[in-house]
């Protein structure tokens, strides 16, 4: 069974927030990995491989560097 | 005590030890004569003959949040724990940035980590390792991520000479004020290398204590029972500062960084020098270059690993050159040997001693070698003289690197 948008976006705020100790309840859908939260660009190959662990996707680094915001990462690993 | 050039003085000091997290616990601790060394309890102890070592008293992860921990090195979470402290107790509230510099050093730098990744490289392939792989492994890793904290643009450097780091990186920053290419220094070392590979490895030169059934007991400098060096892990960090910038500021100064001696043996890899030519002139030059005399310095904080080769060496040096009269402390008999964190924490311990005139002790000399011609302080800590005195530490490492950095009172 797929995975809802609220139980997407609650894994990946778990994985945010131990990588980068920012609140899992900032993690909103809107919100931009650079711009809002501040993440870097090791950090998001961090957030990456551990989403593709969660979620059992592969995210290739040519789409990874597509996912601007959180909801980006949850329609990828939806679709 | 002058020579006319730019004069450094100390304004904070940070430690993280097997003795305690901080400086007070540490210094209280080497002051009660406690050792830090404990049982391995790992599982790989039954793979290497030496069971025992010299673990930090708090475990750095504990200090740091978990998001910043995992993206560093072990001996790069000392490094930032005993850089933030010595940072805060120096109380900087403003300085230029391009007069801001940091060297730190380690021995050995990520190791752990190069040793964790490869396991993980092996079994899970190159797309499962951290992304920070590289910036923990770098020996110069703790040295950069102190100067992104404090925000030093001046220079950040790391040294690396084995057990000297951590002086050499002293000395380094000492000759970086005087020079005027910083006003404020955050300078020190840094180690995290109890690992079997790297006991395996001491222990094939041989260079390691075996006495396992009395650990706490097995780090003696000078005893005629020594049979080698403890291994230990820290850092040590002190925050060196020109006087004139000092002073303007008004901060509590607690000595003169008044010098620094180096040399270099010439001789083998990884045992001292017989005759202690090397050592000698590290120590004479420190005289010169802190404008000094022998009959200055009070106390000696000596690098006494506990190796029966090295420990008498010293002392003969230390009478040759400076004379038989300082108060000769090896500290590693309660620490273990923190290598390229060593100089940094011992020049934390030399700079308390010149502050409270208290020359911490020696533990485990039960019998003194009959080589040693100099005023060991065994077992209770003893009283420095009044008036302006001088100490020094020594730190010597393989490759035959000697450093000896000297503090004075102001």
């Amino acid at each position: 069974m797929a995975l809802t948008e609220q139980e997407i976006l609650a894994g990946i705020g778990k994985i945010i927030n131990e990588i980068t100790g920012i609140p899992a309840t900032e993690v909103t859908p809107e919100k931009s990995f650079v711009d809002d939260l501040d993440i870097d660009s090791l950090s998001m190959v961090e957030i990456a491989v551990a989403a593709q662990d969660e979620f059992g996707v592969e995210i290739p680094d040519d789409q990874l560097k597509h996912l601007k915001t959180v909801k980006d990462v949850i329609n990828f690993i939806q679709n | 005590m002058s020579t006319g050039q730019v004069r450094v003085v100390v304004t904070g000091l940070g430690a993280t030890t097997p003795l305690g997290g901080d400086v007070a616990s540490t210094w209280s601790a080497l002051l009660a004569g406690q050792s830090g060394v404990s049982t391995i309890t790992a599982d790989w102890v039954d793979s290497v003959p030496v069971k025992f070592a010299a673990f930090s008293a708090v475990d750095p992860t504990e200090v740091l949040p978990r998001p910043e921990s995992r993206r560093l090195d072990r001996a790069e979470q000392f490094a930032l724990v005993a850089a933030r402290e010595a940072w805060a107790h120096a109380a900087i509230d403003k300085v230029d940035p391009e007069r801001l510099g940091v060297v730190v050093g380690s021995g050995i730098g990520g190791i752990t980590t190069i040793l964790a990744a490869y396991d993980t490289f092996k079994e899970k392939g190159w797309q499962r390792l951290s992304p920070f792989t590289v910036p923990m492994l770098m020996p110069n890793g703790s040295a950069g991520w102190i100067g992104i904290e404090v925000g030093a643009r001046a220079g950040v450097h790391a040294t690396v000479s084995a057990c000297a780091t951590g002086a050499e990186s002293i000395g380094y920053a000492i000759e970086m004020i005087r020079s005027g290419r910083a006003d404020v220094v955050v300078a020190g070392g840094t180690e995290a290398a109890i690992h079997p590979l790297n006991i395996g490895s001491f222990a094939a030169m041989r260079a390691m204590s075996t006495r396992n059934d009395e650990p706490q007991r097995a780090s003696r400098p000078w005893d005629k029972g020594r049979d080698g060096f403890v291994l230990g892990e820290g850092a040590g960090i002190l925050v060196l500062e020109s006087e004139e910038h000092a002073l303007a500021r008004g901060a509590t100064i607690y000595a003169v960084a008044a010098g620094v001696g180096y040399s270099a043996d010439a001789h083998h890899i990884a045992q001292p020098e017989p005759t202690g030519a090397g050592v000698m002139l590290a120590m004479r030059r420190v005289l010169e270059d802190a404008g000094i005399t022998g009959q200055d310095i009070k106390h000696v904080n000596a690098h006494a690993t506990s190796t029966p080769a090295g420990d008498v060496v010293e002392t003969m040096a230390i009478k040759e050159v400076i004379g038989d009269h300082p108060l000769v402390s090896g500290t590693k008999s309660m620490t273990g040997h923190l290598l390229g964190g060593a100089g940094g924490i011992e020049s934390v311990f030399t700079v308390l001693a010149l502050h409270e005139r208290r020359a911490p002790g020696t533990i485990n000399v039960d019998d003194l070698d009959d080589g040693v011609e100099v005023d060991i302080v065994r077992d209770e800590p003893r009283a420095l003289p009044d008036g302006q005195i001088a100490a020094i530490n020594n730190s010597f490492g393989f490759g035959g690197h000697d450093v000896a950095v000297a503090f004075t009172t102001l």
